[in-house]
């Protein structure tokens, strides 16, 4: 599914790199823990955190992920949209807490 | 046949500037597929490297990152000026860490960084010497080349 489609249905807000919602979301994955996300994301997931700082942007480009969603209506910090921007990453951001958003982007990405 | 794959690189780390963090991990991911290393590769050298870097940057003064690739093996050498690591048995644990608050609130620091080091390479050594420095040395195989020599280097 393109992240465009997740973007409308969801009503998410599109913070980043809007030029790159054509990407391909192939799955998802939630965390805060960098390490974590870092070890067990994979190429093409969505992913859903409430972390706000530049590293997220380095650790969604180093696994090649679809994008991220920023949970509870949290807004990327500028240097993370600066970053984001120039590395086209899309960060996108809902005022539903992560529980809410990955049940329905789990029932969109998978019918 | 290809001619043999040498390439060496060192790269240099900040302490402290969480704003670079993954700069050389992104550089090197670039030069592994710019080398046409293959994708499952790349893809565990990226993890080791963004946690030695991270690991440098949440505890260190300086370090270098310096990566070197054959056609058997990318290996991957965390070299800090820093604190050093008094226990490195415990600090291998998973959920073990000495992280400040600070870092921890970014996210980082939940013990997870050297065992990742560890699970996604295939052989890792650390020496450390307390208030000096501590050097991780790491090794991803490329198994399918020893399997085959006769393969081009990497090209699974």
């Amino acid at each position: 599914m393109q992240l465009d489609v997740l973007v409308r249905e969801l009503g998410l807000k599109v913070h980043c790199a809007g030029r790159n919602l054509g990407r391909e979301v192939t799955g998802g994955y939630v965390g805060d823990l960098l390490s974590d996300v870092m070890a067990n994301s994979k190429e093409g997931d969505i992913w859903i955190t409430r972390q706000v700082h530049q590293n997220i942007v380095a650790v969604a480009s180093l696994k090649d992920l679809a994008g991220i969603v920023l949970i509870h209506s949290c807004e990327p910090a500028p240097d993370t949209a600066a970053k984001a921007e120039a590395e086209g990453i899309p960060i996108l951001v809902t005022d539903l807490p992560a529980f809410e958003i990955v049940g329905r982007i789990y029932a969109l990405i998978h019918p | 046949m290809a001619e043999a794959l040498n390439f060496e690189k060192a790269f240099d780390v900040e302490g402290g500037n969480f704003q670079n963090a993954g700069n050389v991990s992104g550089q090197i991911k670039g030069i592994l597929k710019e080398l046409g290393v293959s994708t499952d590769i790349v893809r565990r050298v990226a993890i080791i490297c963004y946690e030695s870097e991270i690991n440098i940057v949440s505890y260190a003064k300086r370090g270098t990152i310096t990566l070197s690739v054959t056609d058997e093996a990318v290996k991957i050498e965390s070299k800090d000026e820093g604190p050093g690591i008094a226990d490195i048995e415990m600090a291998m644990q998973e959920g073990y860490s000495t992280a400040s608050a600070a870092v921890r609130e970014m996210g980082f620091g939940a013990g997870m960084g050297l065992a990742n080091m560890k699970k996604y390479s295939d052989h890792l050594i650390i020496t450390s010497e307390l208030g000096v420095g501590t050097c991780v040395k790491m090794t991803v195989m490329n198994f399918q080349k020893m399997l085959h020599p006769d393969l081009p280097p990497f090209t699974l």
